[in-house]
């Protein structure tokens, strides 16, 4: 290993790794509007909203992301004709691609909610939006927390297929430093390591928000 | 107060409500009671459209429960309901349990909601436990609560759905007296029991219920000691 060459490329991964970072987040921001709005489709009890929310989830579980993403910044400036710009069309195909997992995750928590909340809100007057706001999804988004964590481990490390648009992040900055240099191992190992520590650090902090979490529900008070 | 004319209630093929007619007036209290699978729940679930009845009309307080211009939301505000497995919203804590329908369908401050639900949790003897979630409370404090929430609607009729079947024996007693209290003070209420004592002692009137339809009704007097049909007193028989 030369520990030189890479203390040299560390401070250009790291910054590609913020720029990952920033990536998943934003991804997983939009995941989380798209899905929301995608899981209360699917559950409205309307046929038309359930079904679009159905095609959604299914079209983009059911194919690879890394053609989502040639679609979108491949296929879709052709038919529309226009300029993509790379992160743009990264950011989009991530949060798209997220939302349908977050729909399913949201969908699950809603339905593990005893149907008597529902009905106990509604007796009350509430209308079935207020039942939601108020009753359902705060109910159902903690229930949501754990798996909401792994999609962000699973989004920060399907960030990397942006790399094909060439979008400068950890994987792409890796390939750049590799055409110039014979010192591939010690490339990847850093790379690997890097996307490591962002993954460890999302779960530590996820396993932390839960437990909080938790004491507001009660349980651990009483004990 | 509240009519109901001709109600049936199928699901699928099977007719749980074969046609019931019923007529509650102001600040009577009527006890369903009857074996399981009768249909008591349901007739009582039809009152507010939790189930939507088959065909049939309801008119609650001179506004038609049923049919399509029916404003479900505006009759529920006017009908509180307590469910036998209490249905308190786990993440809010008591005094917020009580204090969010005010608040939210009735557009009431949050001063005002707060001072509401003081006071009924004064009445149902729960101040200490305003702050408690419903986790930390016992079946009868959490159905105490649930009565509360439902009060501070200050609905016109309260249904009981089984609000003592799946407490412990010793805290029945302090959710039915909250029940009394409520039924001496003028509420008209529609109570599916268990509680033969409740019915007798509370009741104005007792409808027996089998088979989705009220086979007989009358005073507690006539119910308990005098029930015309063989049906009745079977079961009262294996009850009592």
């Amino acid at each position: 290993m030369r520990w030189d060459f890479i203390i040299e490329i560390f401070p250009k991964l790291l910054r590609a790794s913020v720029l990952t970072l920033e990536l998943t987040i934003a991804g997983i921001s939009i995941g989380i509007v798209i899905g929301l709005i995608a899981s209360l489709m699917r559950i409205s009890g309307i046929k038309l909203f359930s079904v679009i929310a159905k095609i959604y989830v299914d079209f983009f579980r059911g194919t690879p992301l890394l053609v989502q993403i040639a679609i979108i910044h491949y296929a879709l400036p052709v038919i529309f004709d226009y300029v993509p710009v790379a992160i743009v069309s990264g950011v989009i195909a991530l949060g798209i691609n997220s939302g349908a997992y977050v729909a399913e995750i949201f969908r699950a928590g809603i339905q593990s909610i005893d149907k008597g909340q529902m009905e106990a809100a509604r007796s009350l007057g509430m209308t079935w939006g207020q039942a939601m706001r108020y009753i359902i999804l705060p109910q159902a988004f903690k229930v949501s927390i754990p798996p909401l964590g792994n999609e962000f481990i699973a989004l920060l490390k399907d960030s990397s297929l942006v790399s094909i648009i060439a979008v400068e992040e950890l994987m792409t900055t890796g390939r750049l430093i590799m055409g110039k240099t014979p010192l591939v191992a010690e490339i990847w190992f850093s790379v690997a390591m890097l996307y490591l520590v962002m993954t460890s650090t999302i779960a530590v902090l996820v396993n932390y928000v839960e437990r909080r979490l938790q004491i507001g529900d009660s349980s651990q008070k009483s004990a | 107060m509240i009519v109901v004319r001709n109600l049936h209630k199928k699901f699928g093929n099977l007719e749980v409500l074969k046609g019931i007619n019923c007529h509650v007036k102001e600040k009577e209290v009527v006890c369903i009671i009857g074996p399981s699978g009768s249909g008591k729940s349901t007739f009582l679930r039809c009152l507010n459209r939790l189930e939507e009845p088959t065909s049939g009309e309801i008119i609650i307080d001179n506004i038609p429960v049923t049919g399509d211009k029916a404003n479900v939301n505006l009759i529920r505000q006017e009908v509180g309901m307590v469910f036998q497995r209490f249905n308190l919203f786990p993440h809010l804590t008591a005094l917020e349990n009580i204090m969010l329908a005010p608040m939210k369908v009735r557009k009431k401050s949050r001063k005002e909601a707060k001072e509401i639900a003081e006071e009924l949790l004064a009445k149902i003897g729960l101040t200490d436990k305003k702050d408690a979630y419903p986790e930390q409370l016992s079946g009868g404090q959490q159905q105490r609560v649930a009565i509360a929430r439902a009060l501070a609607m200050k609905p016109k009729v309260m249904l009981f759905d089984e609000p003592t079947s799946s407490l412990d024996p010793e805290v029945v007693g302090e959710v039915l007296n909250v029940m009394k209290t409520l039924a001496k003070e003028g509420m008209t209420m529609i109570v599916v029991t268990h509680e033969m004592g409740f019915a007798r002692e509370v009741g104005d009137r007792v409808i027996f219920m089998d088979d989705g339809c009220f086979l007989e009704e009358g005073t507690p007097d006539e119910i308990f000691n005098n029930p015309k049909y063989e049906r009745t007193r079977a079961f009262l028989s294996k009850i009592l």
